[in-house]
């Protein structure tokens, strides 16, 4: 680099270039806040979903499933499972509840967890409300997630 | 070694080593069970194995930027490290929290973790990347807040140059965005949102500040390029991640539920993403072409060079690759991702904590640089672990376009578990090189006990 740029100058664009894009980011983080119930499905938001969200993460399921795109990419995306199985939360819960204790052999499964009936009934119902998260371009681009 | 203090590195250093050796075997598991699905199952399932695997990870790159910060600070600032027990005592307090939090995954189902650990308190377990026990989340605030405390005193008390104020920055960065894990809201989008606070911010902000300071250290170390020139390098490469990041982070809300106007910033920011990385290769490349000495650590300046190469690769390439919205609409959450994501830490922050390790340990024990046969050894190792990260890069990302073509984009998308029967033949390729990557591993290893003919010291 050349004299005619100074380590002066390189710095300003340092503190100015950082302070400045990062009040951008605050500033669209507010607006995308505040327009996030048009879209974020919030209206279905009940208890019984919030403790079906709590059961997602006590057991782990990102650890193989993506969820609207984002988390492991060993097991389907879970974003559209409510679509994909026809709308059904019985369906989702007659998968899960039937996962065999010892596995698949050869085979990629699900463990069993043992759910109670009113557990599955929460967890469907959040597989349910994110289903109901309107994504832009309806993703993902197919009912195969 | 200029100050008695900054041996306290070496513990961590060797943590760091030694937590990347098992983040390598888990990887090797995880590797297998894509081809052979029940491999260890029931006893260690795939999110199990994966949470070991990217936990140990994050744990052990924040053992090595400590162990990195503990040894280049006092030096720097030229006085001994504020309180090297301090850095003794958290050493320990983190290995233990870290250790506990690992058998933890291994030994006990992870919501029966959830329950001993009083999850329920404050929920913040079981989101990617952040599934640590709240315990475990306050551990690490303890453990960074110390950390800068100590190293903070150290800077402000010592010789200031930009090298220590951009790490400092860094990692003020580092604790103050990862108290974002403690908001976890039941409102899916938002904690989707707030989620990639942390991780977008960390791996695509602040820790490329870390990063850049770090290498710019050991490129003055070993090439003996007058400071000025480096720390204007320094300034505009980090003034151009943030400048590109920050709003970058845009690339995540494509499909969760977030406006559309983040499609047009996210593309145009994170296009531009590529370039700080680039920056570091054009800056490494050049000091090392204008060095005043020719350094006896050869292969710790082969491990910077090599780091501005394969981030630039994996961060700034396959970052691109699928960063445009048009593009992200298809491959978003595919084995693309995984590609991206193993080359990127990789290239990023493996290598650079490599680099430090490499030019500091010799020095912590008393000699300018390891003996020629360790560093042929060294070397060794150095290619096999990256070339070996290049196959997996590779493999990846052909199985992630065949997946994202017969799932996503065919006029008859087929379903996910039929597509990644087909993908098996990349899988194995994968895993083969995976193995590669791990003797690599083991002979880095072993290079740090090989006997040989000493190296001279430098004149300068």
């Amino acid at each position: 680099m050349r004299e005619t740029f100074t380590k002066g100058m390189a710095r300003n664009i340092y503190y100015g270039g950082a302070v400045f894009f990062f009040l951008v980011l605050i500033g669209l983080t507010v607006d995308t806040v505040r327009s996030l119930p048009k879209t974020d499905n919030s209206e279905n938001l009940t208890e019984q979903v919030a403790a079906g969200k709590r059961l997602w993460e006590v057991n782990n399921c990102i650890g193989c499933h993506t969820l609207l795109g984002e988390g492991a990419y060993f097991a389907p995306e879970l974003g559209n499972a409510y679509t994909r199985y026809g709308e059904s939360t019985e369906a989702l819960k007659a998968f899960i509840k039937s996962r065999p204790v010892n596995g698949i052999p050869g085979r990629r499964s699900m463990p069993q967890f043992n759910f109670s009936e009113e557990q599955l009934e929460e967890l469907a119902q959040f597989l349910k409300y994110v289903d109901g998260v309107k994504t832009a371009r309806d993703w993902p681009p197919n009912i195969h997630g | 070694m200029k100050y008695e203090s900054q041996a306290v590195a070496k513990l961590y250093f060797i943590a760091s080593i030694g937590l990347f050796a098992g983040q390598i075997i888990f990887g090797v598991i995880m590797g297998m069970q894509y081809v052979i699905g029940d491999f260890l199952f029931p006893e260690i399932p795939f999110n199990v194995a994966r949470m070991v695997h990217t936990n140990l990870l994050i744990v052990w790159l924040l053992f090595g930027f400590m162990g990195c910060a503990y040894f280049l600070v006092p030096e720097e600032s030229e006085r001994e490290l504020y309180s090297p027990l301090l850095a003794k005592i958290m050493f320990w307090v983190f290995l233990v929290a870290g250790s506990l939090t690992v058998a933890g995954y291994l030994l006990v189902p992870y919501a029966t973790l959830a329950e001993i650990t009083m999850n329920d308190l404050l929920p913040t377990m079981g989101r990617e990347f952040l599934e640590q026990p709240t315990i475990t989340k306050i551990g690490i605030v303890v453990v960074v807040l110390s950390f800068l405390f100590n190293i903070g005193i150290t800077i402000l008390t010592g010789r200031k140059t930009v090298i220590t104020l951009v790490l400092l920055t860094g990692l003020v960065g580092l604790a103050v965005f990862f108290l974002f894990s403690f908001y976890n809201p039941d409102n899916i989008v938002l904690d989707k949102y707030f989620w990639w606070f942390v991780v977008h911010l960390w791996v695509e902000g602040v820790w490329e500040l870390i990063m850049a300071s770090l290498l710019a250290y050991v490129l003055i170390k070993v090439t003996g390029v007058d400071r000025e020139v480096i720390e204007k390098w320094l300034y505009i490469i980090i003034a151009m991640a943030l400048i590109s990041g920050l709003i970058g982070t845009g690339h995540h809300f494509y499909w969760i539920g977030t406006p559309d106007y983040w499609q047009w910033l996210g593309s145009i920011f994170s296009a531009l993403e590529p370039i700080p990385f680039f920056m570091m290769t054009l800056f490494a490349f050049n000091v090392v072409n204008k060095r005043r000495r020719d350094h006896p650590n050869k292969v710790a300046v082969l491990w910077a060079l090599g780091t501005a190469v394969m981030a630039f690769l994996g961060a700034g390439v396959w970052g691109f690759l699928h960063t445009l919205a048009p593009v992200n609409y298809y491959t978003h959450g595919t084995q693309i991702t995984a590609a991206h994501g193993h080359m990127a830490f990789y290239g990023a922050y493996v290598m650079v904590v490599l680099t430090v390790i490499s030019y500091a340990m010799p020095i912590i024990n008393g000699r300018v640089a390891a003996n020629q046969t360790a560093q042929k050894l060294e070397i060794i190792s150095f290619w096999l672990m990256t070339i070996s990260m290049v196959f997996i890069t590779l493999f990846l990302t052909v199985a992630g376009f065949v997946q994202t073509y017969l799932q996503r984009y065919s006029d008859e998308p087929q379903p996910f578990m039929v597509v990644q029967d087909q993908l098996e033949m990349y899988y194995w390729g994968r895993e083969v090189a995976g193995v590669a990557f791990l003797i690599g591993l083991i002979l880095y290893i072993y290079s740090f006990f090989a006997k040989g003919k000493e190296v001279e010291a430098i004149k300068d």
